[in-house]
């Protein structure tokens, strides 16, 4: 730079690197299971607190992982009626519902060309263990269209191995368009209500856009059913980790 | 199957044979029907005895499995799925390829020589 003296301008040395370590900032921003917001009505929070303080018990003493819909899970239950009073089964997430202690979780697989859904209950005492083997999140919260694609978009290896993954690493967002069986479906995925990203529809435009008579755009700016969780899921993320961390 | 609507077994509900039997596996132009379940209500769960409308022949057939949501914990399958028996309670076929579920391994006793051939277990 061109000082007004003529002389070297002071030297300035050069600003300090600011190192932001990802590792130590997504620890914070942890993971809140979708059972523990507690539902849109008019029961006392009591009730909830009371449930919380079960499922955080139970969390303590059996690991439930993080998971989401659309991830490859093996869950191994006790069965009196199995070998060794225990079965595994591998699937895919394509649901989870519930809140509180009735939370549960479907996993899907196609076994010898036959499709199986079982629907697990999160905090039963029967799970003996459940091991993530891919985590991974889908276009969609509901992949109950599955049931109606091509059985290759649900088949996983029942001995697959664990895929690795990084800790601080963001959770990879599978944007597989899904190719369907030909109509008629189980249900009208094209429709507007289930609004669903991750299907391929071959199907004709006069199709589509007949589906879309059935829509409702006036639902998303109902202000009745509105329902603002940040601030509930905020204390709720508060109390769970201090429960935990005792 | 062409209907969607997911209900457990019933009269005049067609159903998929799974073992290895000729009766089952042959093809025919019209689909194996249930024609009675041996039920005090006639809706057939997984575990009960139907009686099976097969190739112009009437069989006595077992449920393995079918489209209605069951129990928690318990599998549900995405076709109703039935091994033919005698009256006896013998099966048929001699092998079974589909998934059975566990819960059939409580009636160890009548249904010994199904869970005998069964392959896998869910």
């Amino acid at each position: 730079r061109v000082s007004s003296d003529g002389k070297p301008p002071k030297f300035q040395p050069p600003p300090k690197p600011v190192i932001i370590d990802r590792r130590t900032q997504k620890e914070e921003m942890r993971f809140l299971s979708p059972e523990f917001i507690p539902p849109r009505g008019r029961t006392a929070p009591l009730k909830y607190y009371i449930e919380r303080k079960d499922m955080i018990q139970r969390r303590k003493v059996f690991n439930i992982p993080e998971f989401y819909v659309g991830d490859v899970l093996a869950v191994t239950t006790a069965n009196p009626y199995a070998s060794d009073k225990s079965s595994r089964f591998v699937g895919i997430c394509i649901q989870r519902g519930g809140k509180g202690l009735g939370a549960t979780f479907v996993l899907r697989n196609v076994i010898e060309d036959q499709g199986v859904e079982i629907c697990y209950e999160l905090y039963s005492p029967r799970i003996q263990a459940i091991e993530v083997l891919k985590l991974e999140k889908r276009l969609d919260e509901n992949l109950m269209y599955l049931r109606d694609a091509l059985p290759e978009y649900s088949t996983f290896d029942v001995n697959m191995k664990p895929v690795p993954r990084m800790d601080h690493e963001e959770i990879p967002v599978n944007k597989v368009q899904v190719r369907m069986k030909p109509k008629p479906w189980s249900k009208r995925w094209e429709r507007p209500k289930y609004n669903i990203k991750g299907i391929k529809f071959e199907l004709p435009e006069h199709k589509m856009q007949a589906a879309q008579k059935w829509s409702q755009p006036w639902l998303e700016f109902d202000m009745l059913r509105e329902y603002d969780t940040s601030k509930i899921e905020e204390k709720i993320r508060k109390e769970v980790s201090e429960e935990l961390e005792k | 199957s062409i209907t969607g609507a997911c209900r457990a077994i019933q009269k005049l509900t067609r159903v998929r044979v799974v073992d290895n039997s000729a009766l089952g596996n042959t093809p025919y132009h019209r689909p194996p029907k249930c024609i009675h379940v041996y039920n005090k209500t006639g809706v057939g769960k997984v575990g009960d005895k139907i009686l099976l409308a097969i190739k112009g022949e009437k069989k006595k057939a077992l449920i393995v499995g079918h489209k209605m949501p069951g129990p928690n914990m318990t599998p549900r399958f995405d076709s109703n799925n039935v091994v033919l028996i005698e009256d006896s309670g013998n099966p048929i076929g001699t092998r079974i390829k589909t998934p059975i579920p566990y819960t059939l391994r409580r009636r160890e006793g009548e249904f010994s020589k199904i869970l005998a051939i069964a392959r896998n277990f869910v």
